[in-house]
């Protein structure tokens, strides 16, 4: 049995940053793509906390938690954002807004 | 005191009563002036009351302007008697530099300045002309104050009448060309006034114009001569002048200094009136009656002959020019002289008269005798100041008539007026002792003996002394002998003019009698050299122009022509009391002579109706047509062309405008439009779109590091 190496959890937070990045590029609803960045924003937080334990410095882990307050701030923001277009727009699909355009 | 040093003086006095009564008079004066300035004698119903209406404030007036020129009168002979202790008898006064100009080119290449000084210069010559313009002015001006009482405008009429002695002394004194003419339009000027003094009447006003503007032609002569005196000599000054042209030779042909003295003699003849400029004084009879007599018969018009006196130097070079102003002289003379002879107007005849009397003085300067042409012009102030001024005082009594043909028998109605005029008129007519004998007779003889002088001049000379001795026996009779054809309410009011008027008419006779003494002819030996005080005194100032040798003449010669003229004299009074008494023309002197040549005559040879028809209808109107059609063709030609050009240019600026500078900016608004088309596909508003092309940047970047 391998032991489980920094590079490891490296690799796990790569597959999360990809698997977030593609869903907030292809998927439609805007509930998923905040859920994406919120997965993009774990994949930082995974590298955060294996290079603190890689490295033997708490600082990483600090940041970490500040991360995850900033994420659940943005999280309510977006959301309040998008309730606020839901009741203007009647919609949550982010193809059908398209207002920001010359 | 030192009255030479103090010439300045002499024009001050009537300057000041001018200003003072043009700036105060209305005060002085309980008229107003609005108040239709009537006619002399149309007044005579408001004689009753008149008295009261001569306040203390006009009082006022009747003394401080003629007291200036009394004043002035006073001066000139403390000046005059100075002068003649004097070693040269010039004395020159410069005050200072009135005109100062740039350096200028004179003819002969040297560089001279024109430089015009305020100075006075006191010779002989301008002793005379002072003592006739203040004496002479003086008796006209207390004249004037009997004249004037009633009519309105009373301190205006002094004031400018003030003014013009002013002017005329500054002409007199003036020791340059300059300031002389100064004097010359401003005695033009007052002239003009004083003509339109009734302005309410379009034929004062008329008259007025016409004075003012005939001037002009002859001044535009003077300037001329002025400043090609300056460009020739460099000098405006008397006394430079005469220094210059002392050297010279006389000019055997028609030369430049023919050519200037031709131009100031124009000038003389505007403001003497000699042919052709003559026809405004006749005109100038509309004026008030001293005027007449003072401006337009003693002073002013004998500013021409002063001028060329002043220039004999000049003249004396130039014998063609001096023979031309002898011609136009004699010529001026048997011309007014013929029209005189049948005027029915009093003040007419007496106009005529004195354009015929500035003729004989012509005469005597084209022929060189300028102390003679002084003479006469000296004798002619003291008697046609007399005539004018009794004609004024019979028009005064005459309730304003002027027609001798309404008047008659006037000789015991007013005594002292009839008196004064009877020598005035023998005067005129050349009866020996007399002031106008003395100075007529002599002019006929330098006619006869001066090298310069001709027979036919003298013939022309001797037939103009007839008329003149008819046609003043004519007024004569006409007005003084005979039966009265006057209606009986002038007839009522015939008195004789009050104090004021018959002292100077008195003192005028006196004058008139006296004056010629100091210029007896040479022939008459037995009364010694103090008899013959005026040439003598004149001397200094024609010394120059005497260098010529006088022809010998023998005595009986002068005798003869002597007797001719004083028998030519007497027989026209005897013609004309044949003629004027007899009963047919004294009772109805309206059908007298109706001839051809009479009605030419009457009609004054209709030279106002050609004047009418070549210069005024002919050259004014017909010129200003011409002048206008000039003007919309050539002058706004060349404003409309300048405009048209303008648009033509424009066009090009418009399309230059259009195609090029406005092409640049939309060519440049264009470029950007279309590379607009495919740049803003791009913002499609997607916001995944955007997302994408971040990441494709990242990987971009991303690649380019990692490719490294």
């Amino acid at each position: 049995m391998h032991p489980v190496t920094t590079v490891h959890y490296l690799v796990v937070g790569l597959a999360l940053l990809l698997i977030g990045t593609i869903g907030v590029l292809t998927r439609r609803n805007i509930v998923v793509i905040l859920m994406s960045i919120e997965l993009i924003l774990n994949a930082v937080n995974v590298n955060l906390i294996a290079f603190s334990r890689h490295l033997q410095d708490l600082s990483g882990q600090i940041f970490a938690i500040f991360v995850i307050t900033v994420a659940v701030a943005e999280a309510a923001v977006g959301l309040g954002i998008l309730i606020a277009l839901f009741r203007n727009k009647e919609t949550v699909l982010a193809d059908e807004v398209d207002l920001l355009k010359w | 005191m030192n009255f030479l040093d103090h010439i300045w003086l002499i024009p001050l006095f009537p300057l000041f009563g001018a200003v003072v009564m043009l700036i105060l008079g209305r005060r002085f004066d309980p008229q107003a002036p609005s108040d239709a300035a009537l006619a002399p004698g149309l007044v005579e119903s408001v004689e009753d009351h008149g008295h009261h209406a001569i306040g203390a404030a006009k009082f006022l007036v009747s003394l401080l302007c003629p007291g200036m020129v009394l004043l002035s009168f006073l001066l000139s002979v403390g000046a005059a008697i100075e002068l003649a202790s004097t070693a040269g008898k010039v004395h020159q006064v410069i005050q200072f530099t009135w005109l100062a100009g740039l350096p200028f080119h004179r003819a002969d290449g040297a560089l001279a300045r024109f430089s015009a000084d305020w100075g006075f210069l006191l010779d002989p010559l301008s002793s005379v002309m002072i003592l006739i313009v203040t004496g002479i002015g003086f008796l006209i001006h207390v004249y004037s104050t009997g004249y004037m009482a009633h009519d309105g405008g009373y301190y205006r009429f002094f004031a400018y009448l003030n003014l013009f002695v002013f002017f005329m002394l500054m002409l007199v004194l003036a020791n340059n060309y300059a300031l002389l003419f100064v004097g010359w339009e401003g005695v033009g000027l007052c002239s003009y006034l004083l003509i339109g003094f009734y302005f309410h009447k379009k034929a004062a006003g008329d008259a007025a114009k016409k004075a003012f503007i005939v001037n002009r032609i002859g001044d535009a002569g003077f300037i001329l001569g002025m400043l090609l005196l300056f460009a020739l000599v460099g000098s405006v000054r008397f006394l430079d002048v005469n220094a210059a042209l002392a050297g010279r030779a006389p000019e055997t042909s028609f030369g430049v200094l023919s050519v200037l003295a031709l131009l100031l003699f124009l000038g003389a003849a505007g403001k003497s009136a000699q042919f052709p400029l003559y026809v405004w004084l006749p005109d100038a009879m509309e004026g008030p009656t001293p005027v007449s007599a003072l401006i337009h018969a003693a002073t002013m018009v004998t500013a021409g002959v002063y001028m060329i006196a002043r220039s004999s130097a000049l003249f004396a070079l130039t014998p063609e020019t001096s023979t031309i102003v002898a011609a136009v002289g004699a010529f001026t003379a048997i011309f007014a002289a013929s029209i005189a002879l049948v005027q029915n107007d009093i003040k007419r005849v007496l106009a005529y008269s004195t354009v015929s009397q500035l003729g004989f003085m012509f005469v005597a300067l084209g022929v060189g005798a300028y102390w003679v042409a002084v003479f006469h012009l000296y004798t002619h102030a003291f008697f046609k100041a007399l005539l004018f001024l009794g004609a004024g005082s019979v028009i005064h009594a005459m309730s304003g008539e002027q027609d001798m043909r309404r008047m008659g028998g006037l000789k015991d109605k007013i005594p002292v007026t009839f008196r004064t005029m009877f020598i005035g008129s023998l005067a005129i007519a050349g009866v020996p002792g007399l002031a106008g004998f003395f100075s007529k007779d002599e002019i006929l003889w330098q006619a006869w003996s001066s090298p310069l002088g001709s027979k036919s001049i003298f013939a022309v000379g001797l037939v103009t002394a007839f008329m003149t001795a008819f046609y003043m026996w004519r007024l004569m009779f006409l007005t003084f002998y005979g039966q009265p054809r006057m209606d009986a309410h002038t007839a009522a009011h015939i008195r004789e003019s009050p104090i004021s008027m018959t002292v100077p008419l008195s003192v005028l006779a006196l004058l008139s009698i006296a004056g010629g003494w100091i210029g007896v002819p040479k022939l008459w030996s037995v009364f010694g050299d103090g008899f013959r005080a005026f040439e003598h005194w004149l001397e200094p100032v024609f010394a120059a122009a005497h260098s010529a040798e006088e022809a010998h003449h023998e005595a009986s010669v002068e005798w003869l022509l002597m007797a001719l003229s004083v028998s030519v004299a007497v027989g026209a009074i005897l013609l004309a009391r044949r003629r004027y008494l007899s009963k047919a023309v004294q009772e109805e002197p309206e059908a007298e002579a109706p001839g051809l040549l009479h009605k030419i005559l009457l009609n004054k040879w209709y030279v106002d109706e050609i004047y009418d028809f070549l210069f005024v209808n002919g050259l004014a109107k017909r010129g200003g047509t011409l002048l206008g059609r000039f003007d919309s063709a050539i002058v706004d030609g060349g404003v409309n062309g300048a405009a048209w050009l303008t648009r033509f240019t424009s066009r090009f600026s418009i399309w230059w405008d259009t195609w090029i500078v406005d092409g640049l900016v939309r060519l440049s608004a264009f470029t950007v439009k279309v590379w607009s088309y495919p740049v803003r596909l791009v913002q499609n508003g997607l916001v995944q779109t955007y997302a994408l092309m971040v990441m494709a940047g990242l990987a971009v970047i991303l690649g380019y590091y990692m490719s490294r």
